[in-house]
């Protein structure tokens, strides 16, 4: 059903993001090159090790914590360390910044939202998840300024409305979504 | 507010940095971009600067300004027992070994406030080190650097360091090491007293002493992986056989030009020891 291709997914949460996750990692075709990217808010102290450990073995796809200077690899899916920012480099590698929290977190998903429009421009794909503030609102106006496709989940079916809400309400939001649509809509894109 | 805030792009970043390199020696050219284009958009929003041009102006023919715009571009984001674990792991298993020593000698490599440097001391207090002890602390960025001599830190974060105190370990209670006027903890004497401040800058400046420890904590993630190699050369050259070095969490040595110097302490705590034999053969762990 799509025409376009992306060259980088990124998937932005809070509150009740982990669940939506951990449904969508193995449902996801095995047959994904496209690098995917989740910006979840969690504990400081938290490692991002759990979600590979219970996932990795219901899943072909690669999965792991983005490290500072890596270069970007298809087939893998990448979750933000807590308690930095992740920026994207000109070169596509990660950077990792440990400035301020924006909207009380690090990372912030407005942050690595902005970084990766301005790098990907129509060829990324933005997808905001449930959660309890207005973090990565800011963020999927900014992709889809820059010409990238925002998808937010449905608030009516989201464990907490608020942050998808606060997305749509900036009218640049493309889709919304229910947690099985966005997972066969990204399913779609590998032919 | 709809309208589209000033950036700073590629090229004007580049022009940039290399004036500054040449005008006044501070050379940001080896630093990850995307830092710095957040602090410097940062600095165009604050300040209210119009033009790129404008920015580029200031600069160079300003030094004050140079200065205010190193404080920012430069992260200075810290807390006192920053990651528990981690002093928690330096406690338990550095400490022994640091304990063999007859005087210490610690180098807080991009102290910032200070927080780190405090944090330190305390511990080290409780295990009756501090006496012998000097910690060192260095930030190219003087500003921060008369913060954390002042010893004075806000309250509004001292429940949560009296947390991480706790958790990395802590035997009384935080409140025995300061004093409170108004809004501001007095950290005690008895540490500030072990503690030396001083501008070093890492791109720049040599090694100035030999270190038992040496700690250098969320600074590298800003260099680029050549700047990374010369700061760990610096701290191989700053460290004796046996002399250890901890990063950052998400820091790591296996990517340099130094790595086979080292072997791991504490792989999860970011913490090694310099190889060689010297004082402490025979006391690996
Ligand atoms: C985020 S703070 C880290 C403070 C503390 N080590 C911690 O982990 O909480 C980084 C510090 O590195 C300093 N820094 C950046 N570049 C430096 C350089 N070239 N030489 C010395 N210090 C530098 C900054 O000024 C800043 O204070």
């Amino acid at each position: 059903m799509q025409e376009r291709k992306f060259e980088f997914i990124v998937i932005g949460g809070s509150a009740g993001s982990i669940g939506v996750a951990i449904q969508m990692i193995p449902a996801l075709s095995g047959r994904f090159q496209v690098p995917i990217l989740f910006v979840l808010h969690r504990n400081a102290s938290s490692s991002s090790g759990f979600l590979s450990d219970i996932l990795q073995p219901r899943t072909p796809l690669r999965i792991k914590e983005a490290e500072e200077k890596e270069k970007i690899c298809p087939g893998t899916v990448y979750v933000a360390p807590a308690d930095y920012h992740l920026l994207v480099e000109t070169d596509f590698t990660f950077s990792l910044d440990a400035s301020e929290k924006v909207h009380y977190s690090r990372p912030s998903i407005d942050v690595t939202f902005e970084s990766l429009a301005a790098h990907y421009g129509e060829k990324l794909l933005g997808i905001l998840l449930t959660g309890a503030n207005a973090d990565g609102a800011r963020g999927m106006a900014e992709i889809a300024r820059a010409g990238g496709l925002t998808i937010a989940q449905n608030p009516a079916t989201a464990e907490v409305p608020t942050m998808p809400q606060a997305a749509i309400n900036t009218g640049m939001v493309h889709h919304v979504f229910s947690t099985s649509e966005i997972i066969s809509f990204l399913n779609d894109l590998v032919d | 507010m709809q309208e589209p805030e000033l950036r700073i792009v590629d090229e004007e970043l580049e022009k940039l940095l290399k004036e500054m390199a040449r005008l006044y020696r501070y050379d940001f050219t080896a630093y990850s971009r995307e830092s710095l284009k957040r602090r410097i958009n940062r600095v165009l929003l604050l300040k209210k600067i119009p033009s790129i041009a404008e920015l580029h102006y200031q600069v160079t023919t300003d030094p004050d300004f140079f200065a205010y715009l190193v404080e920012q571009i430069t992260v200075n984001v810290t807390e006192m027992f920053r990651n528990p674990a981690f002093f928690h792991t330096l406690r338990q298993e550095v400490f022994p070994i640091l304990a063999q020593e007859p005087f210490i000698r610690i180098w807080h490599a991009g102290c910032s406030t200070g927080e780190e440097v405090y944090s330190l001391a305390i511990l080290l207090q409780e295990a009756n080190l501090l006496n012998r002890t000097l910690l060192y602390g260095t930030d190219l960025n003087p500003h921060v650097l008369q913060q954390a001599k002042s010893g004075l830190f806000h309250v509004a974060n001292l429940k949560t360091y009296s947390e991480n105190y706790l958790q990395s370990g802590g035997t009384s209670s935080l409140s025995d090491y300061y004093t409170v006027r108004y809004n501001q903890a007095l950290f005690s004497d008895e540490l500030r007293q072990r503690m030396v401040f001083s501008v070093h800058n890492l791109v720049s400046d040599q090694s100035f002493n030999e270190f038992n420890l040496i700690l250098c904590r969320n600074v590298l993630i800003y260099f680029n992986r050549d700047l990374q190699d010369r700061v760990f050369n610096l701290f191989t050259e700053s460290l004796p056989a046996g002399g250890i070095l901890a990063l950052g969490a998400k820091e790591t040595l296996v990517h340099s030009t130094s790595k086979d110097a080292y072997t791991y302490l504490n792989r999860e705590q970011k913490i090694w020891m310099k190889s060689g034999s010297a004082s402490y053969a025979g006391k690996k762990i």
